[in-house]
């Protein structure tokens, strides 16, 4: 595998598809269709691809060295520039075992979500454009190891969601879609802000001894990098590292989302079409999470470990909080999206423990949570495209009408539930298996616990008020059940989420070597950074 | 009583006033065109008042016949036009002919 | 055989019920036999658990027999070092009988659905059903750490859950399922936390691990407060599963599912899985934890029991009467009369699944017809069902020659020496009292539904006694219930081997300074007694004295207050000398109280699930008009303060731009007046301003 480019290829791979679907002519809706299926069943092979070749065994996370299938140049080379001096922007990419599984994830998810978008009718040529533009822009996140880049892909995505929801949604979409569109800007606002201050704050020496300042991740991980007066170096005694870190945070906990930045989720959710909820929140929201992991927790170990509470905090009240506003939902997908909003809680609770068990469950979580989710989705998409409305107390004794997707949807809220054997439960058990060997954040944990009632309770309360009891004739002539293509979506899903149940290894060790890399980065390098502020 | 420059320019500005006051009142474009001369012929009388009773030599007598000349050609060149004018209006009124205002 | 031989054996047991539920999820809508494969499979899973029976019970009797491996792997973690999740099973005493009684009664269960489930739409679903949970009962069963209990656990909540609801179009039954798993899930969160605080410390889910850890001193979090907290959270999980007060609530709603359902898992096996986890857990529980767990027993066992007393539908009265018996069993655990709990378990296993069973024989015969008031004078009708039905009710209530006598005399014996030397009568005053209770509520069914007159003629006409199918299970546990399978000498169960072999007390790990006084080792030294290195004394010499003490005054007065209760019983209901009625409308507080459950239901109702229910309703107010308001407030002033923005633009920037064309084209527009055209005009005002310029400027 050496020397070729399978990162750029999975990430561009899209965009190609995208130029050949915008010469196609607007009638082909058939060949487009077929044209993305195509391309992102590549990706999955070229994410598989990745993957067994893949090290287990190195680390990442801050050393180039041990990142695998690194491309490296100079993108941007602009000298001379008065008082800035040299600009330098590399295109850098790399993948270790925090990112591998999302690639993964996004390849299977997006896959999925090009079956989903069958049914798509309305200027058939835009979506899918548009959709292969948003995958570029998700994978090209994963892979990033340069700021800037990661930026670049970051903004790029948001671009073909904001028409995805804007065009092709329900009812209220407009709203939805500029919702979603400035509430991620203005996130991205402040990241932009942390990312200009950071590339002032560190330099990185090249091979003929000069320095340059640098968006390179890698380089701004390592506190020696810092010039003394930056205003993030450590070595500066009045440096801003707290508000930045702040700030990138609020950056990354919008997409995420976290309890207070999460209400544009049920609204995108709600109005988004179903491949695109899909993608929302199979992929969309574990960017922020990633981010997180890639970006805030290694260049700011020690705010990390300051705030670690705090992130705790908010993961617990995005479990509970999440938990009991779904229990309230009468909309079937608002309910689905709200359970997000509580799962993602986990992912946040798990990083904070800032242990092995706990971020790895929280990646894990990450992935589980993107493939339980998606097919949640895909299930309200089920019903809505039969039935018109999303109104849970609508419907009632489905299971007898619909038998085989009463199977599917069990599988599917029994892992979100939690329940051992589904993928679900690995992750969650050890989020609070880390969470809990922390002392200051056991408390929390203990009150996170409460999650596991709660998203029981809705989820069974909602599997009972659709599928059990008896049979609303209204929906008689339209209530058929599922499809080929609809097997076709749940059956992989279904399969990955019980394989991961019984055989969490199967992805554990993948990122196992990096997270521990991460949790021994974090430790060692918050103490340099707390000596050298001295 | 010896006739004296004073007189002269008495005359001359009787005949400007008069000139000028055609010119200002008059409707009819002829009638403008007579005090117009009147004008001039006052100015020739101050030439010529002026050459005789100035230390000027004869500068004022040349510019009189230069004015005389001229006040043909004007009345020439003018009563062509009004004669246009007439043609196409029908009418020498020279309130009426406004065609360039606006 | 040898040791791998064995471990072999019980991992093909535990997974041929997995195996049977798949092909028959799969192929049951195909082929309507399938089902068949089912019962044959746990029938082979029954013979094979015979077998590891008796290659356990004979050749390794003192030998557990462990096989675990490693399943996830976390690498060298910073500041842990190596660590993994290790799962793996455990073979000891406890587990092979444990195997023998649930894929017993799992094995007559199946065979007896044949015919009571038969024409069930459902019918091969129902059979993967069985087969899940028989699976997930197992796992239970065989496991050796605590972690793979909890997922199984969980798997057990799940398969309750589908069974209860089975017959999903009736509200009621979707209603008991879904409070069944989530009332469960409400002990299973205390479990959980004790996972977490194990795991923590000890970084291994394994028992034994985390035993030799204890007794080497280490204890969680260094404190005995936090073991005794996970002694009591463990024993959550045990509350939800086996029904204790006063997580008890979702039993009774559970005999909504199937009977033979109601047989297997909510009397027999998924109940008893809280007590036998207490029983694993039993050596790391303190003074304190043992405490709670007797008191909380013996409150549930009476408080079930005086429920139990007026129910009238023949499946409530038997689902009050297990929640009792259980409640016995972790009492019986909670006082340290370890062997005799899980005895009981066992015992009540037999009769219990018999008793279900046979109200099933009897609902099946009477068209589905579960209220008492409507049966009567079966007993001619239906002979095998009932004298299977009268055995099972003598064992439960306590009479000689039956298992229950056994199981019950020992632990009220436990109880009463629990009362010797703690000096918490309070328990053993309690547990007679049950014993008084069981005998006449359980009689006061058997005499209402097969003695006296049929009171509905018409269904009573219509009855016939079962199919064989049916009939054989009972009879099965029937012969169970009686004494001779467990001791040759009826009144002694000591003599036998069960207790006198098969099931031990283990050691407790917990520090001496944690313990009951009755339980610390020194006692043995002090009367000068070492405890021989193969069989070790568990109990302290001053423990054994008074369980010699309290065997006989137990048993006596065992057998007086259930003769007494079995007397009270027949001269209300069978001879009428005392009229039921006029006690009740005598004590109709106290009658309406335990007729409606002593309203816990509706208490639970309007406290804990309306105000779970209001708090959502309200957060979900909060998130859309506070939250989001605030989003969309600001958005809002984002806008207005633009449109004043916008305002200003137009009216006063734009303003000053506009002003200064008006007023140009205000004063060109006065002034055009000016400009007439005239040339007369012109030279008229050429005039005026040279005069004004003249004087003006002029030397004048």
């Amino acid at each position: 595998m050496n020397g070729f480019p399978i990162l750029s290829l999975i990430t561009f791979l899209p965009i190609i598809g995208m130029i050949i679907i915008l010469f196609m002519p607007g009638k082909m809706g058939k060949e487009i269709k077929i044209l993305s299926l195509v391309i992102t069943f590549i990706q999955i092979i070229l994410a598989v691809i990745l993957l067994g070749n893949f090290n287990y065994n190195a680390g990442g996370i801050y050393e180039a060295s041990s990142f695998q299938f690194l491309e490296k140049f100079r993108w941007i080379e602009l000298t001379g520039l008065s008082w800035i001096g040299t600009i330098k922007v590399d295109y850098f990419l790399g993948v270790d075992g925090i990112s591998v599984p999302l690639i993964l994830l996004t390849a299977i998810v997006s896959f999925i979500a090009v079956i989903s978008s069958w049914t798509i009718t309305k200027s058939v040529k835009g979506f899918f454009a548009l959709f292969l533009l948003l995958d570029t822009g998700m994978m090209g996140v994963f892979v990033s190891l340069d700021f800037f880049l990661f930026y670049i892909f970051w903004e790029l995505m948001l671009l073909p969601m904001y028409f995805l929801i804007g065009i092709w949604g329900g009812p209220r979409k407009e709203y939805a879609a500029i919702k979603f569109f400035i509430y991620t800007l203005f996130g991205s606002v402040f990241m932009l802000l942390v990312m200009i201050a950071l590339y002032f704050s560190a330099s990185e020496t090249l091979a003929d001894g000069s320095s340059v300042f640098t968006f390179n991740l890698l380089t701004l991980m390592n506190p020696g990098n810092y010039t003394a007066d930056g205003i993030l170096s450590p070595l500066n005694p009045n440096n801003y590292r707290f508000i930045a870190y702040i700030a990138l945070f609020v950056g990354f906990a919008i997409k995420i989302p976290m309890f207070t930045f999460h209400t544009w989720l049920p609204d995108a959710h709600v109005e988004a079409p179903t491949p695109i909820s899909v993608i929302l929140a199979g992929v969309l929201l574990k960017m922020g999470t990633y981010g997180i992991l890639r970006i805030s927790f290694p260049i700011f170990p020690e705010v990390t470990q300051d705030l670690a509470y705090y992130i705790a905090l908010f993961g617990v009240i995005n479990i509970v909080y999440g938990a009991l506003v779904a229990l309230a939902q009468k909309d079937f997908k608002k309910l689905i999206a709200y359970s997000s909003v509580s799962h993602m809680g986990y992912v946040l609770l798990g990083m904070a423990s800032m242990s092995t068990t706990g971020i790895t469950g929280a990646i894990f979580q990450m992935f589980n949570h993107g493939t339980i989710t998606a097919m949640l989705f895909l299930i309200v998409g089920v019903v809505y495209d039969r039935a018109h409305t999303r109104e849970i107390n609508a419907f009632g004794g489905l299971a007898n009408k619909m038998p085989m997707y009463t199977g599917f949807v069990t599988v599917a809220f029994f892992a979100a539930i939690g329940l051992p054997s589904l993928s679900g439960f690995i992750s969650e058990a050890l989020v609070f298996i880390g969470a809990f060997g922390v002392d200051e954040i056991r408390v929390l944990t203990i009150i996170a616990t409460s999650g596991i009632l709660l998203g029981a309770a809705y989820m069974l309360w909602t599997l009972q008020r659709i599928f059990f009891g008896e049979f609303n004739m209204k929906w008689d002539s339209v209530l058929h059940d599922l499809t080929f293509r609809e097997y076709a979506m749940l059956i992989p899903l279904t399969i990955i989420i019980i394989f991961l149940g019984i055989y969490p290894s199967a992805m554990l060790d993948v990122m196992n070597t990096s997270v521990n890399t991460l949790v021994e980065f974090i430790s060692r390098n918050s103490d340099i950074i707390r000596l050298s502020g001295m | 009583m010896e006739v004296g420059l004073n007189h002269f320019l008495t005359v001359s500005v009787a005949l400007f006033s008069l000139g000028l006051y055609g010119v200002v009142t008059r409707k009819n474009a002829v009638m403008v065109l007579m005090g117009v001369e009147l004008i001039l012929n006052s100015a020739n009388i101050n030439f010529v008042a002026f050459s005789r009773f100035g230390n000027f030599g004869i500068d004022g007598q040349l510019y009189a016949l230069f004015v005389i000349i001229l006040a043909a050609a004007e009345a020439a060149i003018a009563l062509a036009i009004v004669l246009n004018i007439y043609k196409t209006f029908v009418n020498v009124n020279i309130d009426e002919i406004n065609n360039l205002k606006e | 055989m040898s040791e791998l031989a064995n471990i072999n054996i019980a991992i093909l047991i535990l997974f041929l019920p997995l195996v049977g539920f798949t092909i028959v999820l799969f192929f049951g809508k195909r082929f309507s036999k399938v089902y068949l494969i089912e019962v044959a499979i746990i029938t082979l899973a029954f013979i094979l658990s015979l077998v590891l029976g008796y290659s356990k019970l004979t050749t390794y009797i003192n030998q557990d027999l462990l096989f675990s491996f490693t399943w996830i792997n976390f690498g060298n973690v910073p500041n842990i070092g190596p660590l993994h999740i290790d799962l793996g099973i455990k073979i000891d005493n406890l587990t092979v009988i444990m195997l023998f009684v649930v894929n017993l009664i799992s094995m007559l269960v199946h065979i007896y659905s044949i015919a009571y489930m038969n024409g069930d739409k459902r019918f091969s679903r129902y059979f993967a059903y069985l087969g899940i949970f028989t699976f997930s009962m197992l796992g239970i069963v065989l496991t050796d750490n605590i972690l793979m209990m909890y997922i199984f656990w969980e798997l057990v909540g799940l398969s309750s859950y589908l069974l209860i609801g089975f017959w999903y179009e009736k509200k009621s039954a979707s209603d008991a399922g879904k409070k069944a798993f989530l009332t469960n899930r409400i002990g299973d969160i205390g479990m959980f936390i004790v996972i977490l605080i194990l795991f923590t410390n000890y970084h291994s889910f394994s028992f034994d691990y985390i035993y030799s850890q204890i007794s080497n001193g280490v204890l969680p979090f260094g404190s005995e407060a936090w073991l005794t907290a996970a002694g009591i959270l463990v024993f959550m999980g045990a509350v939800g599963k086996s029904a204790q007060f006063p997580l008890h609530v979702w039993l009774p709603d559970a005999m909504e599912g199937p009977t033979p359902v109601s047989a297997l898992i909510h009397a027999a096996t998924m109940v008893a899985a809280g007590v036998y986890l207490v029983a694993r857990i039993f050596v790391m529980l303190t003074a304190d934890a043992m405490l709670v767990i007797a008191l909380v027993g013996a409150v549930t066992s009476l408080f079930a029991a005086t429920i139990a007393l007026t129910q009238n539908d023949i499946k409530k009265v038997l689902a009050y009467s297990t929640v009792s018996q259980l409640g016995y069993m972790v009492m019986a655990l909670g006082v340290g009369a370890y062997s005799f709990a899980f005895f009981h378990l066992v015992t009540h296993a037999f009769f219990k699944a018999c008793l279900f069973l046979g109200s099933g024989s009897v609902i099946h015969a009477m068209h589905h017809e579960q209220d008492i008031r409507q049966m009567g004078g079966l007993k001619k009708k239906m002979p095998v069902t009932y004298y299977s039905f009268l055995i099972a009710t003598l064992a439960i209530s306590g009479i000689p020659l039956t298992s229950g006598f056994l199981s019950k005399d020992g632990l009220l014996a436990g109880t009463l020496a629990f009362g010797e030397l703690t000096g918490h009568w309070l328990i053993p005053i309690m547990g007679f009292l049950v014993a008084f209770l069981t005998a006449f509520y359980m009689f006061r069914l058997v005499i209402l539904t097969f003695h006296g007159k049929p009171r509905n003629k018409e269904k009573y006409d219509h009855t016939h006694e079962s199919p064989f199918v049916m009939v054989l299970p009972l009879i099965v546990l029937s012969t169970l219930s009686i004494f001779f399978w467990y001791t040759p000498n009826p009144v002694s169960p000591q003599d036998g081997w069960f207790i006198g072999k098969w099931v031990q007390t283990p050691h407790t790990v917990v520090p001496e300074s944690a313990r009951f006084e009755f339980m610390k080792t020194d006692h043995v030294e002090e009367h000068g007694e070492t405890a021989e290195p193969e069989t070790p004394v568990v109990h302290s010499h001053m423990y054994e004295h008074a369980m010699h003490w309290a065997h006989y005054p137990a048993m006596i007065l065992s057998i007086l207050l259930g003769g007494l209760g079995i007397l009270l019983s027949f001269l209300m209901y069978q001879w009428k000398k005392i009229s039921a009625d006029k006690l009740a409308e005598k004590v109709k507080a106290l009658y309406n109280g335990s007729l409606n459950k002593w309203y816990v239901d509706e208490f639970y109702h309007s406290t804990f699930i309306s105000g779970t229910l209001g708090l959502g309703k309200s957060l979900s107010w909060f998130d859309k008009w506070i939250v989001d308001g605030i989003v969309n407030g600001t958005a809002t002033l984002t806008r207005l303060f633009s449109r004043i923005s916008g305002l200003f633009d137009t009216y006063i920037v734009d303003g000053f731009v506009n002003a200064t064309a008006f007023v140009s084209g205000f004063i060109g527009l006065n002034f055009k007046k000016l400009q007439t055209g005239k040339v007369q005009t012109y030279i008229v005002l050429v005039i005026f301003s040279i005069l004004i310029i003249f004087f003006i400027i002029g030397p004048f």
